[in-house]
């Protein structure tokens, strides 16, 4: 989707501002957010790409004007009541008000470092021959989907050349709506800083992403 | 907020992302009573990934990957071919470390990682990422201006040097190994890592030299 969150090459959202011996959190919240978050996905009930999803739905002045965390907790709220868990009136009360769906894996503390140390492999085997090959000029896709896609608004109908073949990986336009993993090869693709920035693009510039092979096309 | 110190004076068009205090904090703490009672989640379990994140798993992990590769040449050439394999042999794992990859800086070419879509970023090897990693600023220049980008962080490139943004759209984690400075042969793994800043695996940085940890 072209959702406030695709912002490569946007304009005017500031200066970055890095903060000098920052600490992992700024308030205890966040802490609290970055567990429950991690906590929840452990549920199983959704997948990464619904997560992110879910969060690059957000409205756009509300997503612009959060901090991360903000944005997970928002997120994760949307993805509990879609899935049964807990309710928009439970969460407005502070308490459980009714039982809700069970989830399939509550992870205890005792779970944490072998949960975390395991993470989330989503490489998978690909029973086709990759379509493109390294050195070869491709171009990526112009569309326009209003579902989830990897594809940056800066990086559509460009061309480019691919770098490595990665491997074969679950496919998130289709895994972030229950259309199952459908896995496909991943290549990096590399471009030059005109072909995406046109006039007065900084000459010493290439840009590269990881685009899956439905997002490319033979020249 | 204001009570934080930033490395750059100028406010203007300046957001802070990481504020909303009180208001998260209800929400928050709604969302945490609510699925504490329903036996959703275990309040020691989010303690423990807090703890996990605040002492174990840092950037201080990357940079004993980056100074195991400047010292030890097979080393370096396992990480340019299989970083996932290369890095998990000293122990480093895990979630947001699933598929990694290595890019080396050269005298040629500077590499900088970002997510423009996201806050897609190497926990396994450099814990969180810092609140202006995940923010707009850097996410909508990082692609577009890369030198601006540098120069908010002290870091003047010369012209020549070519500059190469990882944009990480896919599963890949990219983590940067910056050249090695100069003066420090001899050096041991550990005075290696030293010299090895959060910031230079990302790329928004380079390897201190030994003058500046002295």
């Amino acid at each position: 989707m072209n959702g406030p969150h695709d912002l490569g090459g946007q304009h005017g959202l500031g200066a970055i501002a890095p903060e000098r011996d920052e600490p992992y959190f700024h308030a205890d919240w966040e802490k609290r957010a970055l567990g429950i978050t991690l906590s929840c996905g452990a549920f199983g009930a959704w997948t990464i790409d619904e997560s992110r999803h879910a969060r690059e739905s957000l409205p756009p002045a509300t997503y612009l004007a959060a901090s991360y965390y903000e944005i997970w907790t928002r997120a994760l709220e949307t993805l509990l009541t879609r899935h049964g868990f807990v309710t928009q009136t439970e969460l407005d009360a502070g308490h459980m008000l009714e039982k809700g769906r069970e989830a399939k894996r509550v992870l205890m503390a005792d779970m944490v470092a072998g949960v975390l140390a395991k993470g989330g492999p989503c490489d998978r085997p690909v029973q086709t021959p990759p379509r493109f090959v390294v050195g070869e000029t491709v171009r990526t896709k112009n569309f326009n989907p209003e579902t989830h896609t990897r594809l940056p608004r800066y990086a559509r109908a460009k061309l480019g050349v691919v770098e490595a073949v990665q491997g074969g990986f679950v496919f998130p336009d289709d895994n972030a709506h229950g259309k199952g993993e459908n896995p496909q090869w991943v290549y990096t693709v590399v471009f030059d800083g005109r072909e995406i920035w046109g006039e007065g693009a900084d000459p010493s510039l290439t840009v590269s992403i990881d685009a899956w092979e439905s997002y490319l096309e033979h020249v | 907020m204001s009570d934080h110190h930033h490395g750059h004076g100028d406010d203007h068009g300046h957001h802070h992302y990481d504020n909303h205090f009180t208001d998260m904090e209800a929400r928050v703490k709604a969302l945490e009573m609510v699925l504490t009672e329903k036996g959703l989640i275990d309040p020691a379990a989010i303690d423990a990934i807090v703890e996990t994140y605040e002492t174990k798993v840092g950037p201080r992990n990357g940079a004993r990957v980056v100074a195991k590769a400047w010292s030890d040449a097979e080393f370096a050439d396992w990480l340019r071919r299989d970083a996932t394999a290369a890095i998990a042999s000293l122990g480093f794992t895990g979630r947001q470390g699933e598929h990694m990859r290595a890019v080396f800086n050269t005298p040629d070419t500077h590499n900088l990682i970002v997510c423009t879509l996201c806050s897609c970023y190497p926990w396994a090897v450099l814990g969180l990422p810092p609140v202006w990693y995940k923010a707009p600023p850097y996410r909508s220049r990082a692609v577009i201006d890369p030198r601006g980008v540098l120069a908010e962080f002290g870091l003047e490139l010369p012209v020549e040097k070519k500059i190469r943004v990882w944009d990480s759209t896919a599963e890949l984690r990219y983590l940067v190994v910056p050249e090695r400075p100069e003066g420090t042969e001899g050096f041991t793994e550990q005075g290696l890592a030293d010299l090895v800043s959060r910031d230079s695996m990302i790329g928004t940085g380079l390897a201190l030299s030994p003058e500046a940890v002295r």
